[in-house]
C-alpha cells in the first residue's frame, strides 16, 4: 500500500524557510499570500499501513519540533 | 581517565576530538558498529554529518549499535559529551531535552563566539568557575536549541550577551540532562585546546573531565566578562 507522510513544522515554532518563501512571493507579483510552511514529504510502500505513525513517532518525524499527517495515496 | 570519542560514517571531528582529550588522558575512537565501549570512562560523540544526516541531523545516527551501548552507558551514570552533530544525536536518542532546528539566518555560521559558564557544577564544567567566559569557535548550520520548558540548572553554557550565533533559545549554548551526566554543545570545544589557534579555553571541558571528581573550581584563572547590568 502506498503511503504519504506530510511532514511540517509545529504551529508556533519560528519558521524562517517559510517566512523567506511568504516574503519572496510578492516580489513576483503573487500578494496577498500568508503563513507559509515549508516541510518534507515521505512516500513509502507499506504492508501494514498502521505501522505507519510508530514509525512517524520514532523516527520519520521529530515529535517535539513536527507535525505529521499520514495520507493513503 | 580512558575517553572513548565515538566515530560515525560522516563524523569529521572525531580526530580533533581525540587530540583534545589526549591532552588530559588517554584516548581511543569508538567504531559505530561496535556494540562495546572497551571499558572508556568518558565518552565523546563528535561533530560532523553523521550517516549523511538525512531526514534530520543525528535521526540515523541514534539508531547505530553503539549508539545503544552509549545510551546504556549514559543511563547508568556515566559521562557523556556532545558536540554540535553529536548534540543532535544525543537529543534525537531522547539522553538531552529538546531539538536543534535550523539557524535563524538559514546560513552557515562559523565564527569564534564567547559561551559563559552558567553552571560549574557537571562533570565537564569542574574546571571552570560560575560565570567565566571560554572562547571557542562554532560552525553549524542547525544550532538553534528549542526546548520548551527546559530547568534553568539544566543550562549549563550560554552564549555571551550577543554572541548567540543561531537564534537558541534563551542564548543557550549547552544543556545537560537531569542527572548532569551527558552535557550537548553546538560550540566545539575541541578546536580550541591550543594557544596556536587562538584559545586553548575548549580544553576546560577535557580537563573538567578527567579531573578527580572532588577537585572543582581549582582550574587556571580564565578571563571574565562584565556582567549586564
Amino acid at each position: 500500500m502506498r503511503v504519504r507522510v506530510l511532514i511540517r513544522p509545529k504551529e508556533g515554532i519560528l519558521d524562517p524557510v517559510g517566512q523567506t518563501v511568504e516574503g519572496a512571493l510578492p516580489a513576483l507579483g503573487f500578494e496577498g499570500v500568508r503563513n507559509v510552511h515549508v516541510g518534507r514529504l515521505i512516500e513509502l510502500d507499506v504492508e501494514d499501513a498502521s505501522e505507519v505513525p510508530a514509525m512517524c513517532e520514532r523516527l520519520l518525524a521529530n515529535p517535539l519540533i513536527e507535525d505529521y499527517e499520514v495520507v493513503e495515496a | 581517565m580512558k575517553f572513548g570519542v565515538v566515530r560515525f560514517p560522516g563524523s569529521c571531528d572525531e580526530v580533533d576530538a581525540l587530540l583534545a582529550c589526549r591532552r588530559f588522558g588517554e584516548a581511543e575512537l569508538l567504531w559505530h558498529k561496535d556494540r562495546d565501549l572497551d571499558g572508556v570512562d568518558a565518552v565523546v560523540v563528535p561533530g560532523g554529518f553523521s550517516y549523511g544526516d538525512y531526514l534530520r541531523a543525528g535521526a540515523i545516527a541514534r539508531f547505530s549499535p553503539l549508539m545503544e551501548a552509549v545510551i546504556e552507558f549514559a543511563r547508568q551514570g556515566g559521562p557523556v559529551l556532545g558536540i554540535c552533530n553529536g548534540f543532535q544525536v544525543l537529543c534525537e536518542a531522547g539522553l538531552l531535552p529538546g531539538a536543534l532546528l535550523p539557524n535563524h539566518s538559514l546560513r552557515f555560521v562559523c565564527r569564534q563566539v564567547h559561551v559563559v559558564v552558567e553552571n560549574p557544577d557537571t562533570p565537564f564544567t569542574r574546571a571552570c568557575e560560575r560565570d567565566e567566559a571560554l572562547s571557542v569557535p562554532v560552525k553549524h548550520t542547525t544550532g538553534r536549541y528549542y526546548a520548551p520548558g527546559v530547568p534553568e540548572e539544566q543550562v549549563v553554557l550560554r552564549y555571551a550577551p550577543g554572541h548567540n550565533p543561531n537564534g537558541a533559545q534563551d542564548d543557550i549554548a549547552g544543556v545537560c540532562n537531569a542527572a548532569g551526566n551527558v552535557l550537548g554543545l553546538m560550540p566545539h570545544p575541541e578546536h580550541a585546546v591550543d594557544p596556536l589557534t587562538g584559545s586553548a579555553d575548549g580544553g576546560r571541558l577535557f580537563e573538567s573531565l578527567a579531573m578527580p571528581e572532588a577537585a572543582g573550581s581549582a582550574g587556571r584563572a580564565g578571563f571574565r566578562i562584565a556582567p549586564v547590568a
